[in-house]
């Protein structure tokens, strides 16, 4: 570890965390790196909300026969786990908190550019999960986290309105994060901190949050028009009313889409970030690392008719959408070939968010190509709605997109909290992941093939094996989550400081305090040189 | 039920093997991009490892021609797979020139299959071997998916429309049917089974149906029980289009369009006849939403193909 080199560093006396002990001065705070850590602590609630959900999905799956819950309590089961995990816990994630700790920090600004607005979102936030879980106590909700009409507007008997409540409530605090990086990333950047000196981490979640002010008013208006249907029995979607079914797939897939790189474009920032430091290189190809991601914002608009290959929408939709789901998918090549390039000739020292990283990369690789099976028209007809499905974006989204956000909070944790963890436990957690993810997903991807249709409560008996083995992994991957709440906990309150910049990294967040001070510097900082000026000769640099 | 060997699944369509090798292309194209990967990152990783005595003098941060190289690389092999995949789903839905019609209607929870002469079965459908299949999709309440794993097939039975698939069984057995689009509690239990017979034997259980009416024939008692007749009769007073021999025929619509009349077509002009008037005619025609279900106007279309001069068997 280089950090035994760096003399015992001790802790800054005052730093943001000690401008105020009380619950109030929390609930109040307008400053961004409070508001991280109240999102960082609502999502992790969320987080294991989703996961028992998940839990149980897969204790029940261990047995082909439906016997631990009843076929609606499945259904709600996997509902409440989809609506939970993405809009509670993989949209607002890395953006929500590492984003809001870091852009500013990144950037040299003292602020984000409207800090009562990133409150606000936050209140925002818990409302739509109030929403949401008093709809998950009032009994639930059975549509899936798609939504599809008419079943959601006409035939489900359950909450579906306070479903839809919560997460269209949801929805706003997005924009208003969205919209306040936009405004910092343009307005509040350091002198000398131009546009390709920035971070990549600052790239992703610029690009996200222009996907996210834009995307998020379409899905907002999505749901009201479910509601409108569904109360007010007004025909927009059911065609016993004068509506069409297929209206509502693509007003959905049309934000449902590019939301999935709301959730991967910051995870690849951070696996960015991560991968340059512990290599101590300069990442490979900057401008095209900065410009795929640019690219993935805005293909990642005109793919949504993929979902409907079997919908029954035109043949010759579904060619223009296969054909630009491929375009797609180069700049996420250009990603991973750019990150191995990193490697060449560095210095690599396997901390444990290097592992994060490296994992990340390897999942995300082949969450990528699994994708180009579902892009590819025929093979999606066999594969799409079956368990392959399932495992390709669990493998972009939990392989992925979790992968980098406990990677980042492991590499930003000193920072945060000004507090080292033990890197030993951390590197065997990130392990106990990658092992457990696979071991969960891979056999799904067979499932998959042998044509195990997805939300299915009851399965063929022959694909019994399969699934117990990915009942396994699951338990694997549960055990991987909880470990870093027990050694990070711990971090919480024994962990030795960490002075200002342990992993003696490069970046504007490194020079300052850890924790830092509320007005994040001490002095203004001024940008000098290009980012990730790392250098592998000399490593301890 | 248990068709799967070991851990492969039967190609029983024209279609499978088709999209079988699309498959297999995509497999080894990615699994050996993946090993390669793999491989090199272990290798930076294990040559490149902190406190390794290697060079690493005059490290690249970018190379104009290697950022080329991997961008247009990737992007010429997925358009390749982009044409094989679309080539082979235009199959699915190609002209349908003697094929067997087969009407699917779904319903929370199981499949109603119809066969031409009438013979309902639920939740089965027994198909002739070497016989192309032209199946009919329809639904009366959510969206269902009639996926069957063997055949490599699915397509979403939408409500409001039809929606039509086409393929050719290639292999006696049986094999699993399931709903894919989730559908409502017993979505995991709607499904069945798809017998594939020697044509001589599905011949005899088609027959085995009995004196049960044709489709056609429920189609012409539906068409007088409905008053359809008393309009749409040649004798009839009222000024409205002949339908005889209207399948497939081109429609001149009042607006100056031209449609087909194909099963979409007579479905809509039943249960929103203001849709697509017919040029010369008065749009007096009142909607059948309600009154006309979904197997009686499947049944109509039957009739109304059955008369005619090239009926499509």
């Amino acid at each position: 570890m280089s950090a035994a080199a760096i003399p015992v560093p001790t802790a800054p006396r005052e730093s943001f965390l000690t401008e105020g002990y009380t619950i109030a001065s929390w609930l109040t705070t307008r400053d961004h790196k409070r508001i991280a850590i109240l999102y960082a602590i609502a999502i992790t609630l969320f987080f294991f909300l989703g996961g028992a959900a998940a839990a149980l999905i897969r204790i029940e799956l261990v047995t082909p026969r439906g016997d631990l819950v009843t076929a609606d309590t499945y259904n709600k089961l996997f509902t409440i786990h989809g609506v939970v995990m993405v809009w509670f816990f993989l949209i607002p994630s890395i953006p929500a908190t590492l984003g809001n700790f870091l852009v500013p920090l990144m950037i040299g600004s003292r602020e984000v550019a409207f800090p009562r607005l990133n409150l606000l979102s936050w209140y925002i936030y818990v409302l739509g999960g109030i929403f949401t879980v008093a709809m998950l106590v009032a009994g639930g909700v059975d549509t899936g986290w798609t939504f599809y009409t008419p079943f959601s507007t006409m035939f489900s008997n359950t909450h579906v309105v306070w479903a839809a409540a919560g997460v269209f409530i949801v929805g706003f605090s997005s924009i208003l994060t969205g919209l306040n990086f936009i405004v910092t990333v343009h307005r509040m950047r350091a002198p000398g901190m131009t546009w390709f000196r920035l971070p990549l981490f600052v790239w992703a979640l610029y690009a996200t949050s222009l996907i996210l002010v834009l995307a998020t008013p379409v899905l907002a208006m999505t749901l009201t028009l479910i509601v409108i249907e569904r109360v007010l029995h007004i025909g927009i979607f059911d065609p016993a009313l004068g509506g069409d079914p297929l209206l509502f797939q693509h007003l959905f897939w049309f934000y449902s889409h590019p939301a999935v790189y709301i959730m991967v474009l910051p995870a690849m920032g951070v696996v960015s970030e991560m991968i340059t430091c512990f290599a101590r290189k300069r990442i490979f190809g900057y401008r095209f690392m900065a410009y795929a991601i640019l690219g993935i914002a805005a293909f990642g608009f005109l793919v949504w008719g993929h979902h409907m290959f079997v919908s029954g929408q035109s043949v010759y939709a579904g060619m223009v959408f296969s054909m630009l789901s491929m375009m797609v998918a180069v700049p996420s090549a250009i990603k991973v070939f750019n990150w191995t390039a990193t490697l060449y000739k560095g210095s690599i020292v396997f901390t444990a968010p290097m592992l994060y990283a490296l994992g990340f990369v390897g999942l995300f690789t082949i969450g990528g190509m699994t994708g180009i099976y579902l892009a590819t028209l025929a093979a999606d007809v066999h594969l799409t709605d079956t368990y392959f499905v399932i495992a390709h974006f669990h493998s972009i989204m939990v392989g992925g997109s979790v992968m980098a956000y406990l990677g980042g909070i492991h590499y930003w944790w000193p920072k945060i909290t000004g507090r080292r963890y033990s890197e030993a436990w951390g590197r065997v957690a990130a392990i106990v992941i990658f092992f457990g993810f696979n071991l969960t997903f891979f056999p799904q991807y067979l499932l998959g093939y042998l044509g195990m249709p997805r939300r299915y409560h009851e399965y063929a008996p022959d694909l019994q094996v399969l699934n117990v083995l990915s009942s396994g992994g699951a338990s694997i991957l549960a055990v991987g989550y909880l470990l870093p709440l027990l050694y990070l906990g711990w971090s919480l309150f024994k962990g030795p400081p960490a002075g200002p910049n342990p992993w003696n990294a490069k970046g504007l967040e490194w020079t300052t305090d850890s924790p830092p001070p509320k007005e994040n510097f001490r002095e203004p900082p001024l940008v000098t040189e290009p980012p990730y000026a790392y250098d592998p000769e000399h490593p301890e640099r | 039920m248990n068709e799967r060997a070991g851990w492969l699944l039967p190609a029983a369509s024209d279609v499978a093997h088709r999209v079988d090798h699309v498959l297999f292309a995509l497999f080894v194209v990615t699994g050996f991009t993946a090993i390669a990967i793999a491989f090199i990152v272990l290798v930076f990783c294990l040559r490149y490892r902190r406190g390794a005595k290697v060079d690493r003098s005059n490290a690249p941060a970018n190379k104009r021609w290697l950022e080329y190289t991997w961008t247009f690389t990737p992007l010429a092999i997925f358009l390749g797979f982009f044409a094989w995949g679309a080539v082979v789903y235009a199959g699915f839905y190609g002209r349908a020139r003697g094929a067997m019609p087969v009407f699917v209607v779904g319903k929370q929870w199981m499949w109603r299959l119809e066969h031409a002469n009438g013979r309902r079965e639920i939740d089965q459908l027994h198909l002739p071997l070497g016989q192309k299949v032209r199946l009919v999709l329809a639904t009366e309440d959510v969206i269902h998916s009639f996926y069957v794993p063997a055949f490599r097939i699915k397509q979403d039975a939408v409500p409001g429309r039809y929606t039509e698939l086409t393929f050719t069984p290639t292999r006696l057995g049986t094999y699993e049917l399931h709903c894919t689009e989730y559908c409502g509690t017993d979505h995991a239990r709607m499904g069945g089974r798809v017998f594939v017979m020697r044509p001589e034997d599905f011949a005899r259980w088609l027959a085995e149906g009995g004196t049960r009416p044709t489709m056609a024939a429920r189609g012409f008692e539906a068409f007088r029980r409905l008053g359809c007749s008393g309009c749409h009769d040649a004798r009839s007073t009222v000024h409205a289009p002949d339908l005889t021999g209207i399948y497939h025929r081109i429609v001149h619509l009042q607006d100056g369009r031209t449609v087909v009349a194909d099963e979409a077509y007579i479905r809509d002009s039943i249960l929103l006849p203001k849709r697509d008037v017919v040029a010369g005619f008065e749009p007096i025609m009142p909607s059948f939403e309600g009154q006309a279900s979904e197997a009686d106007i499947l049944d109509i279309i039957a009739w109304l193909k059955s008369t005619g001069p090239t009926e499509e068997k």
